[in-house]
């Protein structure tokens, strides 16, 4: 059944201004109430605990690498965004391979933590920076260098490569 | 402006517009010299009209950037035209289709030059997680690509640092 809806409009549509007031008067409120925009680059937003962010290689207190290149984190890794390339390390090391290569494709990141998760060493981390953008394809393909820079140094308690 | 800290791409050169607002800051002494060029890329820079094309969740961050609090019109961006003859400035955002590409590319065309495009996101950019034979592996394939930005999806402050560097690259520019 049709509801026939009497749309003409009263007389306090038909003055218009007291519509208008009730606009502006919204927006005289808004002009003094708590400002919300983050000034972007000058400020910055604080992140919660386990914010997921780029992803980077650390180094324990001995200065090396905590790689060894075993695959786990390129064999996980959904959008197989990691590449790693292992060389044999000589007899007489504690460990036999470390990684050569290991490039980080930004642009296929889709920084989920997986590598982080499934890391048996605790080698790769997911750091807190957030802003990666750039104007080729090829300068956010990150390699070795410059995820051990990103990632830093973390203690390891346990330095199962001193004792073996 | 100072260029953002703590970032991993590029830094942003600092340079941007220093002629224009060396040149403004000078003006109260009675006399503005400039090149015309300068003045034209500055104003260019400052109200790019941003066409967006989301297609998939990079679209609500970019809904989010132009709310009130990431507030991307304190960059001049703010009038996002869903009319691609009124825009300047392509914000890929979302995984495009080969079904899709067609149409990408038709709103390319149809927007007036000059203008830029910005691939947002892993999908956009390179075709992310989705290693699929319906994806297209990177928009670059269809349309020429000025500003990547990494991230699935990019934060808010991503995006505005991929548009920081869009107007880098626009006050570089010669012509």
């Amino acid at each position: 059944m049709a509801i026939v809806v009497d749309r003409r409009l009263g007389l306090m549509d038909r003055l218009y201004l007291p519509g208008i007031l009730r606009g502006m008067w919204i927006t005289l409120k808004h002009l003094f109430r708590r400002k919300v925009t983050l000034q972007y680059p000058e400020q910055r937003w604080s992140f919660p605990e386990g914010f997921r962010g780029v992803p980077a290689l650390v180094k324990d207190q001995q200065g090396r690498t905590k790689c060894v290149a075993c695959y786990l984190c390129q064999f996980v890794c959904p959008p197989k965004a990691i590449r790693i390339t292992a060389e044999e390390l000589p007899a007489g090391n504690t460990i036999e391979k470390h990684p050569l290569e290991f490039d980080i494709n930004m642009l296929r990141c889709i920084y989920c933590g997986l590598c982080e998760e499934v890391c048996p060493e605790q080698a790769i981390f997911l750091g807190k920076d957030y802003e990666v953008a750039g104007f080729s394809r090829s300068e956010l393909v990150f390699h070795k260098d410059k995820l051990v820079d990103l990632g830093g140094v973390r203690p390891d308690p346990i330095m199962k490569w001193a004792h073996k | 402006m100072s260029p953002p800290t703590g970032v991993i791409g590029p830094p942003l050169p600092g340079a941007s517009g220093r002629k224009v607002r060396e040149a403004l800051e000078r003006s109260d002494e009675g006399l503005f010299l400039t090149r015309l060029q300068d003045v034209i890329s500055w104003a260019r820079k400052n109200s790019l009209w941003p066409m967006p094309l989301g297609t998939a969740c990079c679209a609500i961050e970019l809904m989010a950037t132009a709310g009130p609090r990431y507030d991307i019109a304190r960059f001049g961006a703010e009038r996002l035209s869903f009319s691609p003859r009124q825009a300047d400035l392509m914000i890929v955002a979302g995984t495009i289709t080969k079904k899709m590409a067609p149409a990408l590319r038709m709103i390319y065309d149809q927007m007036p030059s000059p203008k830029w495009v910005i691939a947002m996101g892993a999908c956009a950019s390179s075709g992310g997680m989705f290693r699929s034979y319906s994806t297209v592996q990177g928009i670059d394939q269809i349309v020429p690509v000025d500003v990547y930005i990494s991230g699935c999806p990019p934060r808010p402050e991503a995006l505005l640092y991929g548009l920081l560097l869009i107007q880098e690259k626009l006050q570089r520019r010669k012509t």
